[in-house]
């Protein structure tokens, strides 16, 4: 990637963006002071503050240009992931599965585990969670140094250190509350950083209709226009994926896995200031995410458009003789914006990924601190240990997010590592958690053995593929694939064995008695009666709206 | 919980979005009467100009609802 070359008043964009951030966690520091400040930012936000930073959390380094960079690669099939990928589970999250989380008031995703099943089955989640979460958090921060490398023209190692010093800083100061507090600024910043992209794509081609007919007037055999009318054969979508795959893998399995049991997503809801809130949360959020594609997908089918013309003069980088993907988003920001609006493009990136790192590390410092430290190390431990601790792992979680960060800088596929990732832990995580949430008789060792087979499934699956001892047809059931299709697909599977596993060892071991399990599971739970409100402000009428809309956009992109 | 009371979260939202804002705005103001050397792709459709302002009324409107909010 070539630098794009930025001007005094880019610089100034950048550094009041820096500036800002460090400024509030040094601002948000004076009013954290227990425990449950650092942790869950004092449980009292909005439903509009806890919803922006549920999806900005999630809005890390693959949202922007990786997202984009797959729209170039795999067309709008990579929409999914925004729509069916997303709104079921958040909406489900909304109204079903929140005022368990809620009203148990438990910190974590591997405390409800406990409380549920038992010490094991916790322990072992939150070790996942904590190497998953070290993991990602790496590849953030390659990302995010990445921009300063080929952007600014850093120094790799200064690029890096840069970055994680950042984050170590402001998180470390004030936890989840200035990790919140960036992730709703970083919001905004992209909308206002990166929209306009697709709004000058527009203009210069002159229609979203003209952007369609010139790519499929070069794909004839292969659609990258479409959503649904071309995946019953996967030879003719550009992700090659049959819709068995992005139904039961990505829509079902890896979309449920992620937004109803990544602890990183739900915490945020965590932090609202009560039910109705923390059900309002994920509701919310499913609007912003299903307009996402408006920047990301719209600014990579504008990519492709220009390509195809020779005219345009807009091509992506080739590194080593390999088209750079992710080059396509940072290639039209040097082509559309002038001195300023670089500077913005640019922050809205580093935002990105600050905002995608932070989150990672105070989810690491979370789990950590309750569910490895005081449930397994120090159990007495108060209060202001606890506090001490989440500030120490902060730091600890950054410097081993380096060291991941320099392995993610040698794999050829973030995106394949990535989705990987999540097919490991995530998506026999989600079995566990349904099956325990809805079914009273699912038992802790049921649980610990169905988790460890869906993790170790999916582990085996993925080395076995890599390493060719496994024909991968047998896991897509597809003569043709991508690396994609495969993820959809092992991650069903790993979901599968783990119920299976989970349901059989539960009918033949010792179940916890049902008193044990008031309040955890959906039936023996006396339903949480909300103070009753109007309808507009009921959860459930914006699900609705929420779902309405998500129905009509797929039929709109059939 | 600390004593004190903090400010909201869209008071920071305002003010850097009118930083920002402005500055882009300005920016795009002096390149009008005095074009750089080298132009961007739609650069006659001023988009720092535009974008800018709105990026600034937006953040102006909201840092002034809530300069006086605390939570």
């Amino acid at each position: 990637m070539e630098a794009i070359g930025l001007t005094l008043i880019d610089w100034v964009i950048i550094l009041i963006y820096f500036g800002f951030v460090l400024g509030i966690g040094i601002y948000l520091r004076k009013f954290t002071t227990s425990e449950e400040d650092f942790f869950l930012a004092g449980r009292k936000n909005s439903s509009w503050v806890a919803g922006l930073a549920f999806l900005s959390a999630n809005l890390g380094a693959l949202e922007l240009m990786g997202m984009t960079g797959n729209t170039f690669k795999y067309g709008m099939f990579v929409a999914h992931f925004y729509w069916i990928g997303a709104i079921p589970a958040m909406l489900f999250l909304g109204i079903y599965m929140m005022p368990f989380y809620y009203s148990s008031k438990i910190k974590s995703i591997p405390g409800y585990l406990k409380v549920r099943f038992d010490e094991k089955t916790r322990v072992l989640n939150a070790i996942a969670f904590a190497i998953m979460t070290l993991l990602v958090s790496g590849i953030n921060l390659y990302a995010m140094a990445l921009v300063l490398h080929t952007f600014l023209g850093w120094n790799w190692d200064v690029s890096m250190w840069a970055s994680a010093i950042t984050v170590a800083i402001y998180v470390g100061m004030s936890g989840l509350m200035s990790a919140i507090f960036t992730e709703i600024i970083q919001f905004f910043l992209i909308w206002f950083g990166l929209f306009l992209v697709s709004i000058l794509g527009i203009v210069e081609i002159g229609s979203v209709h003209e952007i369609i007919a010139r790519i499929n007037e070069y794909s004839a055999h292969v659609s990258f226009t479409t959503l649904w009318s071309t995946s019953a054969d996967p030879m003719k979508n550009g992700m090659f994926v049959h819709w068995g795959g992005i139904v039961l893998g990505l829509g079902f399995v890896l979309s449920f896995g992620y937004w109803t049991t990544d602890f990183l997503v739900v915490q945020r809801a965590f932090s609202a200031k009560d039910l109705r809130s923390a059900r309002m949360t994920p509701i919310l959020a499913s609007f912003f995410k299903m307009a996402l594609p408006f920047i990301v997908i719209l600014a990579g089918l504008i990519a492709i458009a220009l390509s195809n013309d020779p005219k345009s003069g807009f091509k992506l980088i080739q590194d080593g003789g390999q088209v750079n993907y992710d080059s396509a988003l940072p290639l039209l920001i040097a082509r559309y914006y002038p001195s300023g609006l670089v500077g913005l493009g640019v922050t809205a990136l580093l935002a990105g990924f600050m905002a995608g790192q932070a989150g990672n590390v105070s989810a690491f410092n979370t789990v950590w601190t309750y569910d490895i430290y005081k449930s397994v190390l120090n159990k007495n431990a108060s209060n202001k240990n606890l506090l001490w601790m989440g500030r120490i792992s902060t730091i600890v979680g950054v410097v081993i997010s380096l060291v991941t960060a320099y392995w993610a800088k040698s794999f050829p596929s973030i995106m394949d590592y990535m989705q990987a990732i999540f097919s490991w832990v995530n998506a026999p995580l989600f079995a566990t958690m349904l099956l325990g949430m809805f079914l009273w008789w699912i038992t802790p060792n049921g649980a610990f053995w169905g988790l460890v087979a869906g993790i170790a499934s999916s582990f085996t699956m993925y080395v076995g593929v890599k390493f060719h001892w496994i024909n991968e047809s047998i896991i897509t059931m597809s003569n043709v694939q991508s690396d994609m299709a495969a993820n959809f697909w092992r991650a069903w599977w790993a979901w599968v064995i783990c119920a299976v596993v989970t349901v059989v060892v539960s009918l033949f071991t010792k179940r916890k008695p049902k008193e044990e399990l008031v309040g955890f599971v959906k039936g023996l739970t006396a339903e949480v009666q909300e103070t009753p409100v109007p309808l507009l402000k009921r959860p459930e009428f914006y699900a609705i709206i929420s779902l309405v809309i998500f129905i009509a956009l797929n039929i709109l992109f059939w | 919980m600390s004593e004190h009371k903090m400010k909201s979260i869209w008071f920071f939202v305002g003010l850097i979005l009118m930083s920002m804002g402005s500055i882009i705005f300005i920016t795009g103001i002096y390149q009008y009467f005095f074009p750089p050397a080298v132009k961007t792709v739609l650069a006659d459709t001023h988009p720092n100009i535009w974008w800018g302002l709105i990026m600034a009324v937006f953040g102006s409107v909201m840092f002034i609802k809530t300069k006086n909010h605390t939570v």
